[in-house]
């Protein structure tokens, strides 16, 4: 009587898994170009492939998130032809690199200003890189301490894995351990949708993100922060393309690409074009900046 | 002749086949068993394993201190499980009740595969569901200003675990052979006696065991308490709290540990216990579930 039941269920299960397998299957038969990796690069990126797969239908290209962390285990684990990451790569995973003979080249793919948001009914307009990491690290709990409203400060952050997790806690808390009350999300989107809902919320997300494409102005609803390197020092937005090219800004990064060894044809004619004009043309559409003088030379370099 | 032995080789095949497949079930299980606890033994040679129990932090990526305490996580993962079930039970139990002893029978046709529909609703559509309605909803009723909390993760369990409860337990109702209803109805009981103080403690052990499977789906379920609990590392202080549960954790952190690393190992260790707390309810579902089943006979 049990089973009856429970037959009908398991036959739905098989039906479901054999939906949801075979497209991979058949995917994974067609040499697909992968890449993996940053889920602040995840969107730019997807639509990069998309614009180069119209032009060239005969090499698709499959684009997946999970952080950057992900994207680079799975460089150095072959699973992956070119990881996303929106830092550097660690020591660490150089070392893993050197022991399983993968030979990484990086490519800036575009820069971005990383920004502290806020819900718009928070009346303050700027912080220091100090207050930052005094925030994240949980010292600073009520926003009334930085002369808000008294309301605990909710945290809003990302996941270890995450390219901007690391660059955040190296820039800003200065190493040392994030809050335990950080509500840790999925990706940029699922921070916005927190601090959107969270009058007291503060979150980061990269610069690509905050932007309303139809006004290119932030999105309705949020507050980017101005960040000033010290109590001293003016503070900048990250959507101020000056400040973040200049440095003024001061939680600009590169967002980068990599790939082992030197790539194929295939990849180095999507890596063209994603660093040329017209991919560079979309990264800045995107939200996101385009890369200087300095990463082009070096681009062309490491393509060859 | 040898038409019959043919046919007594065949029969022996059929035989065969079927109880390969009933042994590869088992072993199954058996390799799962094993794959978890070798992955997950290697832990504790860098981890004590009372710290690893009792300890309340959880800082396996920390450049200042590393540690492994996975006490807020698990504590997390009984106050979400404690939730759904406190609200699943009652109103599994009621409309469980509903459909095998009030309702009309068509009624009984439909709403009953509408139940077990909803068993099949994907659980990041149920969390979708917690972040757009659930969330803003507690965030307003409670006057915080997220609804991201272990309140959240139970109200959704409980609608997963639902249908499993109202499921087993209308099954255990029907099987309650119907001479004792009448035997109370015709002693001038009414339905709601003969409901009450004799069919569900007729069925009682079904509806227990309802109650034990529901929980263990409540406990294992992942996506949807990713979505919605917050996953803050804090040690809960209530239900109001965002909380991080253990399967959750696993779920965040396997995707970017470095392999064969301790935490690589820890997070298995995770899983093993999660594996351990599972299996205990269970076991104790089937042992309940069993008995019934003698008494029945």
């Amino acid at each position: 009587m049990l089973y009856e039941k429970y037959r009908k269920l398991i036959a739905w299960a098989q039906l479901g898994l054999a939906l949801v397998f075979t497209p991979i299957l058949i995917a994974q038969g067609r040499k697909m170009m992968q890449v993996k990796g940053s889920d602040t690069l995840i969107n730019l990126v997807q639509i990069l492939a998309e614009e180069y797969m119209t032009k060239n239908p005969k090499s698709p290209i499959a684009v997946l998130g999970g952080g950057s962390g992900t994207g680079i285990s799975a460089l150095i684990n072959g699973t992956t032809d070119i990881a996303d990451h929106s830092r550097e790569i660690s020591s660490k995973e150089l070392n893993q690199m050197w022991e399983r003979g993968v030979k990484p080249r990086t490519f800036a793919l575009a820069v971005d200003g990383l920004s502290i948001i806020v819900n718009e009914k928070n009346p303050l307009t700027k912080l220091t890189m100090d207050q930052v990491g005094a925030i994240y690290r949980g010292d600073v709990k009520n926003w009334r301490a930085l002369g808000g409203p008294a309301q605990p400060i909710s945290l809003y952050g990302r996941q270890s894995n995450s390219g901007t997790y690391a660059f955040l806690q190296e820039t800003a808390l200065k190493n040392k351990n994030y809050s335990s009350d950080v509500k840790e999300m999925n990706g940029n989107a699922q921070i916005i949708e927190g601090v959107l809902a969270d009058e007291a919320a503060i979150g980061y997300v990269g610069v690509g993100y905050v932007l309303d494409k139809a006004t290119g102005k932030p999105m309705k609803g949020l507050k980017v922060l101005l960040i000033a390197k010290d109590d001293k020092a003016e503070a900048y937005a990250p959507t101020d393309k000056d400040a973040v090219d200049t440095g003024k800004y001061p939680i600009s990064r590169a967002l980068y690409q990599s790939t082992n060894g030197k790539p194929n044809a295939d990849i180095t004619a999507f890596l063209q074009f994603e660093l040329g004009p017209e991919g560079q043309k979309i990264v800045e559409r995107e939200g996101f900046y385009p890369i200087g003088v300095k990463y082009v030379q070096e681009n062309a370099k490491n393509l060859k | 002749m040898t038409k019959q032995k043919l046919r007594n080789l065949k029969e022996s095949a059929i035989r065969t086949f079927f109880f390969m497949n009933g042994v590869l079930v088992i072993f199954i299980l058996l390799g799962i068993f094993v794959l978890l606890l070798s992955s997950a033994v290697p832990a504790f040679r860098e981890i004590k394993l009372k710290e690893f129990l009792t300890g309340t932090s959880w800082e396996p990526t920390s450049l200042v201190k590393v540690e492994y305490g996975i006490l807020a996580m698990i504590v997390s993962t009984v106050l979400v499980t404690l939730v759904a079930v406190i609200i699943a039970f009652p109103i599994g139990l009621g409309v469980a009740a509903y459909l095998s002893d009030v309702a009309h029978w068509r009624v009984r046709e439909i709403v009953k595969p509408i139940v077990e529909i909803l068993a099949g609703i994907p659980s990041v559509v149920v969390g979708f569901l917690g972040i757009v309605l659930f969330g803003p909803a507690l965030a307003k009723l409670f006057g915080r200003t997220n609804g991201l909390n272990a309140l959240n993760g139970g109200i959704l369990l409980a609608i997963m675990a639902l249908p499993t409860i109202v499921s087993i337990s209308e099954d255990s109702l029907n099987a309650v052979p119907s001479v004792y209803s009448e035997a109370s109805l015709a002693l001038g009981g009414s339905r709601w006696q003969t409901l009450v103080r004799v069919k569900i403690p007729a069925a009682l052990s079904g509806i227990i065991a309802a109650f034990m499977l529901g929980m263990g789906r409540a406990i294992g379920e992942t996506m949807t308490v990713l979505m919605v609990t917050g996953n803050a590392r804090s040690f809960p202080h209530g239900l109001l709290d965002s909380v991080r549960t253990m399967t959750s954790n696993i779920a965040i952190e396997l995707g970017e540990v470095p392999y064969y690393t301790t935490h690589y190992y820890a997070l298995f260790a995770i899983g093993l216990v999660l594996f351990i707390m599972t299996f205990g309810v269970n076991l104790i579902a089937d042992v309940v579930l069993s008995k019934y089943q003698e008494r029945e006979r």
